[in-house]
């Protein structure tokens, strides 16, 4: 069981690793894609598997094409020489150090507390759902009232007045005289 | 099950929490900041869960569905949002949305 | 009868509230019978108490009217008191007589102007101000006429505001006569801190017993005071701002700087004369200073060719002769040469400014000529008004009173050969200047000719001054003569008789002396000036003769010591460095914000960048609690 919490997070800490740094929106997604299984794997080990099957599914499965579909939307992939351009080694220092720091910090913490071992038994998704609609039953309605505020700004802030023309159709005007080659 | 000490597992969470934190520093395309801020929510959220595994008690978990349902929420707005400043920028450098400079 | 005395200087203070309130809508006619009106029946008043104080028994004693009490704190108190004694009868005499001559002049001779009801508005305070101050009781209320008549003074100097050269001239004695009034103020204040009042009694009184003759606080106390009266009076070295003042109208010249104001500090030195005596090395300064200056300014007069500048200078320096006399003791010498001059320069300014008004504002003699013919009122009483000024024997009352000062600068106790010599020669001076005025301006032949004629509102008030300007002597009349001494009489009422002391000589001599050296200056006058001229235009035109008309160099002297070195100040402060301190913490201030600025750049991942490094620090904090 060990190993293969180490394995998961192995993956997932160089998945994460290449989903930030990547110069293609889309291969970064899909690492990031890769990171979230791992993550849920974790979960599993640990004895929340409702929780993994949420993990993939509204995490991996909605939330992250979601992000596909605005990339796919808007073209991004396009525009890897802004990338490569904005994307200097030099500006990982800063955030590196920073982050380094806390880490440090992290540690320090954690060090001194108290840590007894992990009981280790599942917990059932029936516990889950018998706790969120006893004890947590105003979260819940709460958290649908969020999700349908979400919709309708979702809705209201993506509209859009004037008509946008497809990139391939605009670019038919100026790359004409290439496409004699086709 | 696991023997792992909760500390490691909580420095994991650390870990991923802090690659996070230094993409949402270093990139400028916004939809890979809103990523980043993705990944920061995961890692909290994995704390919740080690936290309710640690302790052998439900609420974890559902403080991670609703963690969970707070980002949904967040990403569609988000992303809403990015669409519009496409449309009005035409770019999608977050340095370029710097009208709130303070130019004396 | 003392409600009368309190009349005296407010009726042309309310004449002054009325004009200046109302003055502008009131017809011309309104605006004279108020101006020359009040100062009218001020002397009217003045008559009627000087006529009951000389008749009644105590005509050694005073009237004293309290109107109200002004300031009482931290053991000063001053109250608005008016005290009447010889001294001050002869003084609000000469102002409201003079002044109401002079107030009738200008009605005429300020008939066209625009500033008409402002002009008598600003008299009438002037004269009511200077009553203020010969009336006063104490130091302070006598302050406050004081500076009441520089302000006024600055006023009328300035009255044609419109050219520039008046406001510098105005400007230049106010400055000049406020170096003056420090000095007499910085004077009140040893005054009051050393024998705690102001009363003018009681301080005569306190300093009598307390100062010895001759001790330091007596000697400071005087040479303030004297400062004070040196500044006011014109005399060394604060002389220079007279000679520019003429720019004003002629009627205030006459008034102000002929017969009133400038007199002011004579009366300041008679009113304190036991301060004086408690200092004789001050008071023989002061004798020092008027026989200087009684010089200086008459070698200047000889060799000006403005024909009131001529006559500021002769002012000058029959000052001079009158604190010469204070300053040898001879109190009653000098107030009595007050009197007769103020009767004399007040009708030369007079007609002098008739001459100018005559000749279409023409001022330079030079210029003028052969008016005998053609002005035949202001010829004559020009001539009485000068020959009473050279001191024309035994006609004219300038001769009693200047030679009694001559006499007392021998014979008196603080007397002395070379203060006589100086007063001797100044005498032939004056006799050679004035003449020389005459000559120049109303004998020869005519070079401009007279283009306005003169009214009676005019010429009456010089007849009244000439008719004065004669008789006025008869009151004082010396021993070897005929043995009149009523002036003296009165005055010795309320200061100390002369102490005659080197009576070597016999008067008679003098006399004589005196006498015939105003003849040879009359004579020398009419060889230069008239028979010969080119010799007179070939002195002017010598390397001494534009020394003496500088002023001897006074006003390059004051140029150079302090006007300019007060200029320079300015200039290399023309950056104001103090404010530029003061600016310099806004200059900081704004420095910060441009250095913070930056750190707001508008870009979301800076905000970021601080978020982080924020919460690194508050977790470093938290972690080593």
């Amino acid at each position: 069981m060990n190993t293969i919490f180490y394995i998961a997070a192995a993956v997932a800490l160089i998945s994460t690793g290449m989903a930030i740094s990547g110069r293609n929106a889309i291969h970064a997604l899909l690492s990031l894609i890769i990171s979230l299984l791992s993550v849920s794997i974790i979960f599993f080990i640990l004895g929340a598997p409702f929780i993994a099957a949420l993990e993939v599914i509204i995490y991996a499965g909605a939330v992250m094409v979601l992000f596909i579909f605005v990339i796919m939307m808007l073209n991004v992939g396009m525009e890897r020489e802004m990338e490569s351009r904005w994307l200097r080694p030099r500006m990982w220092i800063v955030p590196s150090v920073l982050s380094l720091i806390l880490l440090i910090d992290f540690l320090y913490m954690l060090r001194t507390m108290a840590h007894p071992e992990t009981p280790g038994q599942t917990i059932s998704p029936k516990q889950v759902g018998v706790s969120l609609y006893t004890t947590y039953l105003l979260g819940v309605e709460i958290a649908g009232i969020l999700l349908l505020a979400g919709i309708v700004g979702a809705y209201h802030l993506g509209r859009q007045r004037k008509k946008v023309i497809h990139r391939f159709l605009k670019k038919e005007e100026i790359i004409e005289p290439d496409k004699t080659e086709q | 099950m696991v023997t792992i000490s909760v500390e490691i597992q909580i420095l994991f969470a650390a870990l991923l929490f802090l690659i996070g934190l230094v993409g949402l520093l270093v990139r400028r395309n916004v939809i890979f900041m809103l990523m980043s801020v993705e990944i920061m929510f995961n890692a909290a959220g994995m704390v919740f869960i080690i936290a309710g595994a640690h302790w052998g008690q439900v609420d974890g978990q559902v403080m991670f569905i609703f963690i969970l349902a707070v980002t949904a929420t967040e990403v569609s707005v988000g992303l809403a949002l990015i669409l519009q400043m496409f449309h009005h920028f035409r770019t999608l450098d977050a340095d370029e949305l710097n009208k709130l400079k303070d130019d004396n | 009868m003392t409600i009368v005395l309190a009349l005296i200087p407010i009726l042309p203070l309310l004449g002054f509230l009325t004009l200046s309130l109302f003055g502008g809508r009131l017809p011309r006619k309104f605006v004279a019978l108020i101006g020359a009106g009040s100062v009218g029946v001020s002397a009217l008043l003045t008559l009627i108490i000087g006529v009951s104080f000389l008749l009644s028994q105590n005509s050694g004693g005073v009237i004293v009217i309290n109107l109200w009490d002004w300031l009482n704190t931290g053991g000063l108190t001053a109250s608005i008191t008016f005290r009447l004694d010889a001294l001050s009868l002869v003084f609000i005499f000469v102002i409201t007589f003079i002044g109401f001559l002079i107030h009738v002049y200008s009605v005429e001779f300020m008939a066209d102007d625009e500033g008409f009801s402002r002009f008598f508005a600003y008299m009438n305070l002037f004269v009511s101000s200077m009553l203020i101050l010969v009336l006063a009781d104490n130091l302070l209320l006598l302050y406050l006429g004081w500076e009441g008549v520089g302000l006024c003074s600055y006023l009328l100097i300035g009255f044609w505001y419109k050219e520039p050269a008046n406001g510098y001239a105005a400007r230049k004695a106010f400055i000049i006569t406020r170096i003056g009034d420090t000095a007499m103020i910085i004077g009140l204040f040893l005054l009051f801190l050393n024998l705690h009042s102001l009363n003018i009694n009681d301080l005569m009184q306190q300093a009598s017993l307390k100062w010895e003759v001759g001790s330091s606080l007596a000697t400071w106390a005087a040479v303030l005071l004297l400062g004070g009266a040196l500044g006011k009076s014109a005399q060394l070295p604060l002389q220079t701002w007279l000679p520019d003042a003429m720019a004003g109208p002629s009627p205030v010249s006459a008034l102000i700087h002929a017969a009133t104001m400038v007199t002011a500090g004579v009366y300041l030195i008679a009113r304190t004369h036991v301060l004086f005596s408690l200092a004789p090395a001050v008071q023989t300064a002061v004798a020092a200073i008027g026989a200087l200056t009684l010089l200086l300014a008459g070698f200047s007069a000889l060799t000006q060719h403005d024909l009131k500048r001529v006559l500021a200078y002769s002012t000058i320096s029959q000052i001079g002769y009158m604190f010469l006399a204070l300053g040898v003791g001879a109190w009653s010498a000098g107030i009595f040469h007050f009197m007769v001059h103020a009767f004399f320069k007040a009708l030369l300014f007079l007609a002098g400014g008739a001459v100018i008004v005559a000749l279409n504002e023409e001022h330079d003699i030079l210029k003028m000529g052969g008016l005998r013919k053609k002005l035949p009122v202001v010829f004559w009483t020009f001539l009485i008004g000068s020959a009473s000024l050279a001191a024309l024997p035994l006609v004219t009352a300038g001769f009693y009173s200047k030679d009694q000062i001559l006499w007392y600068s021998w014979s008196a106790g603080n007397g002395n050969p070379w203060l006589w010599a100086a007063g001797f020669f100044g005498a032939f001076l004056t006799s050679l200047y004035i003449f020389r005025l005459v000559f120049l301006v109303f004998f020869g032949e005519i070079k401009t000719q007279p283009t306005h004629q003169l009214g009676k509102l005019m010429k009456l008030p010089l007849i009244v001054l000439a008719a004065f300007s004669l008789v006025a002597g008869f009151i004082e009349v010396p021993n070897s003569i005929g043995s009149i001494h009523l002036f003296s009489g009165l005055i010795n009422t309320v200061l100390p008789p002369v102490i005659l002391a080197h009576e070597n000589i016999p008067e008679i001599v003098l006399q004589v002396l005196a006498s015939v050296i105003s003849l040879i200056g009359i004579y020398l006058a009419y060889l230069f000036y008239l028979k010969k001229p080119a010799l007179g235009a070939s002195f002017s035109k010598s390397r001494i003769s534009e020394f003496f008309y500088s002023g001897w160099g006074f006003d390059r002297i004051y140029d150079v010591l302090f006007v300019k070195p007060i200029v320079w100040l300015a200039e290399i402060n023309k950056n104001d460095f103090i404010d530029r301190i003061i600016s310099a913490i806004a200059s900081t201030t704004i420095f910060f914000n441009r250095m913070l600025v930056i750190t707001q750049n508008g870009k979301l991942r800076w905000y970021i960048m601080g978020f982080a490094i924020g919460i690194v620090f508050i977790l470093s904090i938290l972690m080593k609690i």
